[in-house]
């Protein structure tokens, strides 16, 4: 079974949007805590913030099969 | 590994023994039929040809204009349950999306396109779970490309429409509020993200959303496969596991679906109010 470096370093890169989506949901999770009738409001925020954080690790897979 | 996956390695890849992982040459599908030649583009070699996805592209405008034809031809005061289902579903890109996003101004003529884009988005994603489809239609970039290049299309013809080319650009590039030499920095930068990353983003976000869980599914299976199958016996519960993760898996893969039809919708909403916001 062989393997390509790539992976790892991709590996690597995917720590920083993993924790990134972490904050956000958690950001997310005590303003609902705290406030539930903002919640719609928030949502909308929170998939955002979370489809520009995962935007880093997309194009880090589809870099480590192109590289 | 047996199945699609060999038959469609690189020629002159040396077969080792042992488990060759899935990659991203077990999505090159072969044309249906036959192809019609090839031609040159770009630097890379193109096959003429109907291959799955372009049949499941076509499949899918047919089943929702079919399912939505079906639901909308009773219009009735009580909603019967198809009706009721697509009220829902019309009622929940129209709300969420559109107007809570764009604004109640201008919302109204943006709707048929959001719904569009999302029914559509959503059912080829739900190819790749659907049993005898099993193909994310998506997973292929080109498919992607197409949707990207039309939103950039109508959300800068948007802005242009109603500020003037000129004005246009200013707002996407001058930040509101700020003066003096860091323009010098910030103008291309904005011009950078929002005029022209901003396409590549989005092609690339649901493309490889798509391409990544399905990689992943085959993984799974062809890896419990061959622990099953090709080694000993004491293998065979990792096997095993691995299926069981399959499933979980597979559960998961519908609820990035949803969420990736949300988003590339979503987002769409987003650039065309931020086209259409005045300068403040």
């Amino acid at each position: 079974m062989d393997g390509n470096l790539n992976m790892i370093g991709y590996g690597l890169a995917a720590i920083g949007p993993g924790v990134g989506i972490g904050l956000i949901f958690a950001a997310y999770i005590s303003g609902v805590a705290r406030q539930p009738e903002a919640q719609s409001r928030l949502q909308s925020i929170a998939i955002l913030g979370f489809a520009l954080a995962e935007a880093l690790a997309i194009i880090g897979i589809a870099l480590a099969f192109v590289l | 590994m047996s199945g699609i996956g060999s038959a469609l390695l690189p020629q002159g890849s040396i077969r080792t023994e042992g488990f060759t992982p899935p990659g991203p040459a077990d999505f090159d599908l072969p044309p249906i039929g036959g192809d019609f030649g090839t031609f040159h583009a770009f630097g890379q070699e193109f096959v003429l040809g109907v291959t799955k996805p372009m049949l499941q592209l076509v499949l899918s405008a047919v089943l929702i204009f079919g399912f939505f034809y079906l639901a909308s031809r009773k219009r009735a005061m009580v909603p019967g349950k198809l009706q009721f289902v697509g009220e829902e579903a019309y009622g929940f890109v129209r709300n969420s999306l559109g107007r809570d996003i764009i604004g109640t101004h201008d919302y109204q003529r943006f709707v048929p396109y959001l719904f569009t884009l999302f029914t559509f988005i959503l059912l080829n994603n739900l190819f790749a779970s659907i049993p005898f489809i099993q193909f994310p239609t998506f997973s292929r970039s080109g498919m992607v490309y197409g949707l990207a290049l039309m939103s950039w299309i109508i959300y800068n013809v948007v802005g242009m429409k109603k500020h003037g080319i000129g004005g246009y650009f200013k707002l996407q590039s001058v930040p509101a509020g700020i003066t003096g030499p860091i323009l010098l920095l910030l103008v291309p930068l904005e011009f950078m993200s929002n005029i022209i990353v901003r396409p590549v983003t989005l092609a690339l976000r649901l493309f490889a959303n798509m391409f990544a869980g399905h990689l992943l599914l085959i993984l799974f299976a062809l890896g419990g496969e061959y622990l099953i199958v090709e080694m000993s016996l004491a293998y065979a519960p990792v096997g095993v596991l691995a299926w069981v993760l399959f499933l979980a898996v597979a559960f998961l893969e519908i609820l990035i679906q949803f969420l990736q039809a949300y988003v590339f919708v979503l987002l769409n909403a987003m650039y065309i109010q931020g086209a259409l916001a005045d300068e403040h």
